[in-house]
């Protein structure tokens, strides 16, 4: 690896029975990417259980208070690396609380690899975790059709899951799918091509991972740069500094650039884009920058700076698509806090339109919102927000809600 | 952007910008703890670039259990001074001193005790959010643990209670008497972090780096021996060029075998080594599959 790799985030998204586990293990053991000591701790583990080869699902085994308690803690993230990037994998374990678990790893990920038991084909849970999948805007989709050994590495058997899977995707408005056969027990098509799918001539599983391009998952044409912290050093050298720091979440920005601030409208010229590493003239997302301006206007923390040729909204009301993530169902008299970009405000559910079946798709009128539910909401917020919708602009589209009482999270909302 | 290019190191900075700028502005008295280690020596560069040219708006903090490399409190106390931040020592002999730690001997790893001192530290200062250096990486319970941790009023971590984390919108919200613990380098591999320290040209302590030193096989590690750590009957003391993976506890850290000189030769090694960080390194955590996820539970970062 050098200093030069890209980052990509993925989650994988299937049950233990789809050889989730198997995968990711056959993805870090291929890639060599365990180490001797996790290795030799989880073959001691497959003697005792008496398995006569080395278990890698044992690699993505829990915590001791899962196994006594029986639970399974929502996200795990894991970590390897060959020569050509650095992934971070947002492992989501277990049956429960399936869809909470799944936004949450989904909200940070560029692609998701969803998982099929080509046996099986596409079942219920493939559609809701696709739907999830679109819903949360992962960028890209690998479907992985699993135990290709299973089925004698039928072609004929592949193809129908391909055709029924991507008529399901184009209903989504899913373009970058890609379908890859393989066999994560054996390690057909995730690292090395086996001899086994040789009338397949796509990418294994890791070359998609190493080549998908992510240069544009992030907007990179409106920009979005919510203040978190006005730096003003009152030393004898920066006397006058008044420097706006954030980090650029779209679009780009360079010196001189007319840029407005959000929501009270007032514009500057940007006099200096400050790092520690020297000046800038231009600067992008996703890069954490520092920005003075040639005019003293007010800013402060939760303001926007944007530029006049893409403005984002600028309101107090809108919809969204929400997944409530609490025990606790949605109180629609109560009051709670939406957390936007930088930006906290009290807020009040006006409608709640109606809850999506995420198996069916179908929508339902649904006076309760209860954990795990998918919803279409109208919010009311106490001061007006910058946004965008959530399709175009993830960083400015998004926002979690709070509930003040227990200062827990408690919905996750992606505005349309 | 291709025009532009954006590396994971640029990434993963970038993140850990954010999440220091997060919490400076939402919590209302934080804290980094910093020990001299590579860790939160890569921590003390993020917080440079998140907040000059102003002073950082929160102090260092060490928690100091006395069994220390002497380099790595000289590294410690140089960077404080060089910086010109204010440094915060509390040390486990004062928690010892009043009775709040009880040990049996003086000369065993203190690691588990560091939760105690801690904790009495951020009642003292009233911290309400404390960031280290810790990545998840590191350890299979740290692998779980979100970025923002929230912490009960005996700074416990809950596993099957925590805050779901979504984007990079952050809930720092507590209540009086809880806090939270804020990892901003979570997503950070050993590897970053070397590739890192690389590229900043970072002063890290000299012992990361291979030396000569008298050390002790013991239980399949070598043992560095030190004041606290003499042979017992039976054993050999032999210089060995090694060098430190992790700094801790002087009693229970160990050296790896390295020829590794330069930052260069440690990346190199780094990405051909077949063990983990703290499979190598740390005896306290191999004292059950699960010690790390214990002490965290009992307020451990």
């Amino acid at each position: 690896m050098s200093n030069t790799t890209q980052l990509l985030r993925f989650i994988t998204a299937g049950s233990v029975d789809d050889g989730k586990s198997t995968l990711i293990g056959r993805l870090l053991h291929d890639s060599k990417s365990i180490f001797e000591d996790q290795f030799s701790a989880i073959s001691k583990t497959s003697e005792k259980r008496g398995m006569a080869a080395v278990d890698l699902s044992l690699l993505t085994d829990g915590l001791q208070a899962e196994r006594e308690q029986g639970i399974t803690i929502d996200v795990a993230y894991r970590y390897f690396a060959t020569p050509k990037r650095k992934f971070i994998i947002g492992d989501t374990p277990g049956h429960e609380q399936y869809t909470r678990n799944m936004v949450t790893a989904a909200s940070t990920a560029n692609l998701v690899v969803i998982l099929i038991d080509a046996r099986r084909g596409v079942l219920v849970q493939t559609r809701r975790h696709t739907y999830l999948a679109s819903l949360v805007g992962v960028p890209h989709i690998v479907l992985a059709v699993n135990k290709m050994d299973m089925v004698e590495y039928s072609q004929a058997r592949f193809d129908e899951i391909v055709s029924e899977y991507k008529a399901f995707a184009a209903q989504l408005n899913l373009h970058d799918v890609t379908c890859i056969p393989l066999s994560a027990l054996v390690g057909d098509m995730v690292v090395d091509r086996g001899d086994s799918l040789n009338w397949y001539q796509g990418p294994t599983l890791m070359e998609k991972l190493e080549s998908v391009e992510i240069d544009h998952d992030v907007n990179t044409t409106d920009f979005r740069f919510p203040v978190q912290w006005v730096c003003r050093p009152q030393t004898d050298e920066f006397h006058d500094f008044r420097g706006f720091m954030g980090r650029i979440e779209a679009g780009e920005v360079t010196v001189g650039d007319t840029v407005t601030v959000l929501p009270s409208g007032r514009s500057s010229t940007v006099k200096a884009i400050v790092t520690y590493d020297g000046e800038l003239q231009t600067a992008f997302a996703p890069q954490s920058i520092t920005l003075t301006l040639n005019d003293e206007i007010d800013v402060s923390r939760g303001d926007m700076f944007v530029k006049a040729d893409a403005m984002p909204a600028v309101a107090k009301e809108f919809d969204a698509m929400m997944c409530w993530l609490s025990e606790s169902p949605l109180d629609k008299n109560r009051k709670y806090l939406v957390k936007h970009t930088t930006r906290t405000a009290k807020c009040l559910f006006s409608k709640i339109e109606y809850r999506v079946d995420v198996n069916t798709l179908e929508h339902h009128a649904e006076p309760v919102v209860n954990m795990n539910d998918i919803v279409r909401v109208g919010l009311k917020v106490q001061q007006p927000l910058a946004f965008d919708h959530y399709k175009r602009n993830r960083a400015s589209g998004s926002f979690i809600v709070i509930d003040e009482a227990n200062n827990n999270t408690v919905a996750a909302g992606m505005i349309v | 952007m291709s025009k532009h290019t954006f590396t994971h190191l640029d990434a993963l900075e970038s993140e850990s910008i954010h999440i220091m700028r997060e919490v400076a502005a939402e919590c209302k008295n934080p804290a980094l703890l910093f020990s001299g280690g590579k860790d939160s020596i890569v921590m003390l560069r993020i917080a440079e670039k998140a907040f000059r040219p102003a002073k950082f708006p929160f102090p260092l903090v060490h928690i100091d259990t006395e069994h220390n490399f002497p380099e790595v409190i000289a590294t410690r106390d140089k960077l404080a001074k060089d910086l010109g931040e204010r440094l915060i020592v509390r040390s486990l002999e004062d928690s010892i001193k009043r009775g709040t730690i009880v040990i049996k001997n003086p000369d065993l790893p203190r690691n588990p005790f560091q939760s105690v001192t801690l904790l009495e530290t951020i009642d003292e200062f009233g911290f309400d959010a404390c960031m280290g250096g810790a990545r998840r990486d590191e350890e299979k319970a740290r692998a779980k643990e979100r970025i923002f941790s929230f912490r009960d009023e005996f700074g416990q971590w809950d596993p099957k209670n925590q805050r779901p984390e979504l984007w990079d919108i952050y809930n720092t919200r507590v209540h009086r008497g809880e806090n939270i613990r804020v990892f901003p380098i979570s997503n950070w591999t050993e590897m970053d972090i070397w590739q890192y320290i690389g590229r900043e040209k970072l002063h890290i302590p000299s012992i990361y780096y291979a030396h000569e030193r008298e050390v002790i096989r013991r239980n399949g590690m070598l043992m560095p021996v030190s004041d606290l750590v003499q042979p017992k009957p039976g054993e050999k003391v032999e210089v060995v060029t090694v060098r430190f993976r992790t700094v801790g506890d002087v009693t229970c850290t160990a050296p790896v075998e390295s020829n590794a000189r330069t930052v260069d030769e440690i990346i190199e090694e780094t990405a051909t080594t077949r063990i983990t960080e703290r499979g190598a390194t740390r005896m306290d955590d191999q004292t059950s599959d699960a010690s790390m996820e214990l002490r965290k539970k009992e307020g451990y970062f």
